[in-house]
């Protein structure tokens, strides 16, 4: 996707004027935020710059004090992450948000369990854990993440690149709109890493645009087709990896060298 | 692919898959994750070891149905009281003030029955719904004012108790009275005799709770997210459980089946009394522990709540039947807790 191209497109994920306080501090401070259809846009910033508050903002995790969320042009009010979820939001955060003592079967369901047919899926409320653990597996090997042998297995016993990549699948399996995903790579291998870029890019030639929270800056500008600087809580300026170096959005990030007027 | 990648390249001769699920297992890993599965599995062995030793030491009268029966009959109030505690406990929190629900819905049924004269049908449902009522105010504080459950209902225990005592005037509604009166207020100490074996409603009514709660915990969506809850209550949230609503209704149910409890304690000791049931609180928490859930929340099956109940049970009729002092089950019952909890912190480990 080139910049010119982005001109003419309506974003598909818009804030504007965005602004969160956590009492005197101004995580956000009257931020803009635009996800085009289709790209990977890359989120970069220091600590503390408040990318996480941002993507909690759009995720519908917090609701902004002020300002304004788009989706597909339309204005959205998140009062939680259902919300988002239920308007084609989904995303991986950090932390994984799974539950360890259940199975990657439960937790890739959480929240939005299918119920048997007929009288006992609706008087007995019972659970359809053949497809769910059917559906389960399958989105994982569709995605080439794993071979599974137990699907039942508690998700506290896969290593850290399986917790991610049961994530991914996860957000991949449900995400029909935008799907975030906050430090994707930060706890993995090389090689673990390797394969969740190429399940990010994978997911992306499915047509679904990809925001990526990230510190790892070969990652960055491997997978992004634009990079949203985030600078002292807000927009600093967006760039195209191609036109810039990863020391250019370093220094950009910390505030070492001016934004190039023209991408502000 | 940019130039930044060299260094990946060195990794690309090894092995292509990112996660493998088959490890090779020791035995005693083998026996930790089962555990991990089923963690109803310790105190299950417990039981049946603990009936066949008994059954050796005392021959048939131990083992005979009317003992065995008894035992069941002697744990039915634990073991309802005992559901109610293994619910909150799957959400990592506590409930102390169970005992005084129970005591003070068998007390609201009680008087309002023989105080006010109403229906004994209307007076239960009104008891039933103090129990629930108590619950939801527990759940509320716990869920939005965001207290621990600990203290919130350490302090309920004690205003709950001083409300029973206070209304009920300290007052004892003897059996007799309630015979003649109101029967059903007996309702779950009838019997159902078979050969030796005797079933009280208030036995069979325990047992059918905790198989319906076994369900609903494992079948139903509500059930997998008290444990998602209990497990992480962050990450249930942002897997879109609603993490309030799910607390609220769990410290409701309690209270409702703390309430039954009530219900069952009247038929089980005849009078209705507001000083009755003072251990509840202890016996259900002991239940749930040696039962294998976890304190922590997450893990564990009222399956092995009923199994933890039976347990004491079977050791205080058995030492009984032997003649040992009391004691002695209270001793050998703090040894089983401290014993749950370590495997408890064992299966735990099944990650690490």
């Amino acid at each position: 996707m080139d910049q010119k191209g982005i001109g003419l497109m309506e974003p598909i994920l818009k804030g504007r004027n965005l602004v969160k306080r956590f009492g005197r501090v101004t995580a956000l401070d009257n931020c803009d935020f635009d996800l085009m259809p289709g790209e990977i846009l890359a989120v970069i910033g220091d600590n503390g710059a408040g990318k996480s508050t941002l993507i909690k903002a759009v995720s519908g995790a917090l609701i902004p004090d002020e300002g304004e969320i788009f989706l597909e042009g339309e204005q959205v009010k998140f009062q939680s992450p259902i919300d988002a979820r239920e308007e084609g939001i989904e995303t991986v955060y950090q932390t994984l948000a799974m539950s360890p003592a259940l199975s990657i079967a439960d937790n890739m369901f959480m929240g939005r369990e299918i119920r048997k047919p007929g009288w006992r899926g609706k008087y007995l409320r019972q659970l359809d854990r053949k497809a769910m653990e059917t559906m389960s597996r399958d989105k994982l090997n569709e995605l080439g993440l794993m071979t599974i042998q137990n699907i039942n297995q508690a998700v506290e016993t896969l290593s850290g690149g399986q917790r991610q990549g049961v994530a991914v699948a996860r957000a991949a399996a449900f995400g029909s709109k935008v799907i975030i995903l906050d430090e994707p790579t930060a706890a993995l291998g090389v090689k673990e890493s390797r394969k969740v870029l190429e399940l990010i890019l994978d997911v992306k030639s499915r047509g679904i645009p990809i925001i990526l929270i990230s510190h790892n800056m070969p990652h960055v500008f491997e997978v992004a087709d634009r990079i949203h600087v985030h600078r002292l809580g807000k927009r600093l300026c967006v760039i195209d990896p191609k036109d810039y170096t990863m020391s250019d959005a370093v220094a950009f990030m910390t505030g070492a060298k001016e934004p190039p007027a023209e991408a502000a | 692919m940019s130039q930044t990648q060299h260094f990946e390249t060195s990794a690309a001769g090894s092995p292509d898959k990112v996660a493998e699920f088959d490890y090779k297992a020791s035995f005693g890993k083998r026996i930790q994750n089962a555990l991990h599965d089923t963690p109803s599995l310790v105190p299950m062995v417990v039981l049946f070891v603990s009936i066949a030793i008994f059954g050796l030491l005392l021959g048939a009268k131990f083992f005979s149905p009317f003992a065995l029966t008894l035992i069941l009959q002697q744990v039915a109030i634990v073991g309802i009281v005992g559901a109610a505690q293994s619910l909150v406990i799957l959400t990592a929190g506590i409930d102390l003030s169970v005992g005084a629900i129970m005591v003070l819905s068998s007390v609201v049924m009680g008087q309002f029955t023989f105080r006010y004269g109403l229906p004994v049908e209307f007076s239960i449902l009104c008891g039933l719904g103090v129990g629930t009522l108590v619950g939801f105010v527990n759940g509320w504080l716990v869920a939005f004012i965001k207290l621990p459950p600990f203290i919130v209902t350490l302090g309920m225990w004690q205003i709950a108790l001083a409300i029973n005592f206070l209304y009920s005037a300290n007052e004892t509604i003897r059996s007799q009275e309630i015979d003649e009166v109101a029967p059903l207020l007996h309702f779950f100490g009838e019997t159902v005799k078979i050969g030796g074996a005797v079933f009280t409603f208030g036995a069979i009514f325990m047992v059918l709770l905790v198989l319906l709660l076994a369900y609903v915990l494992r079948q139903t969506a509500w059930g997998r997210h008290v444990y998602a809850v209990g497990d992480d209550p962050e990450a249930a949230e942002l897997s879109g459980v609603n993490v309030k609503r799910m607390l609220i209704s769990v410290y409701m149910l309690s209270g409702l089946i703390c309430g039954f409890a009530g219900w069952a304690m009247i038929g089980r000791i005849g009078s209705v009394s507001p000083t009755s049931g003072q251990l509840s609180n202890i016996e259900s928490i002991t239940a749930v522990v040696i039962g294998g859930i976890s304190l922590f929340g997450g893990r564990g099956s009222i399956m092995g709540m009923l199994f933890g109940a039976l347990i004491v049970g079977v050791f205080t009729l058995g030492l009984r039947l032997l003649g040992a002092d009391a004691q002695w089950t209270y001793l050998l019952i703090g040894v089983l807790i401290i014993g749950a909890v370590a495997v408890d912190q064992w299966i735990r480990k099944v990650s690490g």
